[in-house]
């Protein structure tokens, strides 16, 4: 799930400038179970707003922000509508989405902050950093590059205290959460003889895109000669 | 040749010096401790901004202290540079009579002074010795592309933390170290003979082939033991040292006699080199006097530790 966070709501007005009327686009999916895009926040900041001066003109809730043809579909309900800007209460790709939608202004009420777990209702934890070449097969299911505050990929430098982090002691150390791990699903042997591991960057050299319509019609062709 | 790599080929027992450089760029303090240590230590290790808080750049003071005709060793920290700046900056190193260095992961920038500067990592320690080894071996760089010229080969080093549990991890991360090409290892400051005997059976027992430098961190006061305690990594003071100290402190009050803990500190250091020397513990001993550079000679001396 992409977890992202509320704004600031001063942040926020801030960035509005001379924007007097708004949309808002919530999102039915991660932005609603981090409690910052439901559909209880888009009535929060609408209220919030209209006590500020500023008109909400229409709120849109598509299920998924990050869906483009679902949300051109969605917020067609403001085409005849006259407004200066859209406020977004997705996580980044949502909000971005909705620009590529749009002419007028986008403007984000949210921080994106990272692909995590649910632990339970509002506990998340950051779980993975979509470095594009999983490596857990070899570290006891516990990503390094994530749970790793220095991303490293051949066992803990010096700097943890009684397990906990140097950069942040809330965290345990990654490496010993690896090999604690290990050693309990009888892999310790393979912890200790685990060989030098490079973590090459070129294959997340950032925007990527999939394309699996092209890929399979590749794959199709090929086969075909 | 690394002056470090013939005392250890000698079968001499080896000694180095730290040093770190300032925040600017007045050389001026760490040029007048070097003259000190001439002809005292086989090679001072410059820091590559130690505890991530800004300094002049390793390879700027080792240059100098290259000029003044000492041994310097290049620090080299994953944490600021991708593995084409350390590259870079290691042939810089060399071509600037550089040819000792020791391979750092690095603290991480938010333990340090300059909190939002970018923590790099692209290599840990074992990458940049496994990325120096690799180069030795096919005369290639980091992208596998052919050297112009000769290839430079560094006497290659890395740390290790004896007080860590489980130890086992810092044993196969050191055993790493050496097979990425690590030929020496300073160990992080000891003060506990019996806790570095014990970490040396260890390594015996895993087999692993290296020259191991004790780190001795020579103490100034209670309050520097007590704080390096409870916020340095790896660092474990005993009471007893803890209580040396203290009393010295109490001792100098009482007779209106400055700097007895220092030279209490001083005492201690002196007693573990002279027992690591004497039992052969370790081929060598790594002194970080943490600024006080200049004490690192009289140490040595009292300990009858000469190059």
């Amino acid at each position: 799930m992409i977890i992202s966070r509320k704004k600031p709501y001063e942040e926020l007005l801030s960035m509005l400038g001379d924007a007097k009327r708004v949309a808002l686009v919530g999102c039915g999916s991660c932005a609603t179970v981090c409690e910052t895009g439901g559909e209880p926040e888009l009535a929060a900041l609408k209220e919030a707003l209209e006590k500020d001066g500023i008109e909400v003109v229409g709120t849109v809730y598509p299920s998924e922000s990050c869906q483009k043809m679902l949300l051109k579909k969605e917020i067609k309900v403001l085409r005849d509508v006259d407004f200066d800007a859209y406020i977004s209460l997705a996580c980044g790709d949502g909000a971005q989405t909705l620009a590529q939608l749009s002419d007028k202004p986008i403007y984000p009420a949210n921080n994106t902050m990272f692909l995590g777990q649910v632990e339970r209702i509002g506990i998340f934890h950051e779980m993975c950093r979509m470095c594009g070449d999983c490596i857990i097969g070899h570290t006891g299911g516990i990503c390094p590059i994530t749970k790793c505050s220095k991303s490293l990929v051949n066992g803990p430098c010096g700097g943890q205290k009684n397990g906990k982090c140097e950069v942040n002691p809330d965290n345990d150390c990654a490496w010993i959460l690896i090999y604690d791990r290990m050693k309990a699903i009888g892999q310790e042997q393979k912890f200790i003889d685990q060989l030098l591991m490079d973590k090459p960057h070129s294959p997340h050299a950032y925007p990527r895109t999939i394309n699996l319509k092209e890929e399979k019609k590749v794959a199709k062709e090929a086969a075909e000669k | 040749m690394s002056i470090l790599k013939k005392t250890f080929d000698a079968g001499k027992f080896a000694v180095t010096a730290e040093m770190a450089p300032p925040k600017g760029v007045d050389f001026s303090h760490q040029l007048e401790d070097a003259k000190l240590l001439k002809g005292k230590v086989h090679g001072i290790n410059v820091t590559d901004m130690q505890s991530a808080c800004l300094k002049a750049s390793s390879i700027g003071l080792c240059a100098a202290l290259k000029n003044e005709g000492l041994n310097p060793i290049i620090q080299m920290t994953g944490r600021d540079r991708s593995r084409m700046a350390i590259m870079g900056d290691l042939f810089a190193a060399y071509a600037l009579g550089i040819d000792t260095m020791l391979a750092l992961t690095g603290d991480h920038t938010t333990v340090g002074d300059c909190k939002d500067s970018k923590p790099v990592f692209d290599l840990d320690s074992c990458g940049i010795l496994k990325m120096l080894s690799d180069m030795e071996a096919t005369n290639t760089d980091c992208g596998g592309n052919a050297l112009d010229g000769p290839t430079p080969v560094f006497y290659k080093g890395a740390c290790v933390t004896p007080m860590y549990e489980p130890q086992i991890l810092q044993i196969a991360k050191l055993k790493k170290k050496v097979d990425a090409g690590a030929e020496y290892i300073q160990t992080q400051g000891i003060f506990d003979i019996d806790a570095l005997k014990r970490f040396m059976e260890a390594v015996e027992k895993a087999n692993i082939k290296v020259h191991i430098m004790a780190g001795i961190i020579p103490l100034k006061s209670a309050g520097m033991a007590k704080f390096m305690n409870a916020n340095v990594p790896g660092i474990e003071v005993p009471d007893s040292m803890i209580q040396r100290l203290s009393d010295a402190a109490a001792e100098g009050k009482e007779k209106d006699i400055k700097g007895l803990p220092e030279k209490a500190g001083i005492e201690m250091a002196v007693d573990m080199i002279r027992q690591i020397k004497d039992e052969g513990l370790c081929d060598g001993v790594h002194v970080m006097a943490i600024g006080a550079e200049k004490n690192v000679p009289i140490i040595l001396d009292m300990a009858g530790v000469s190059i």
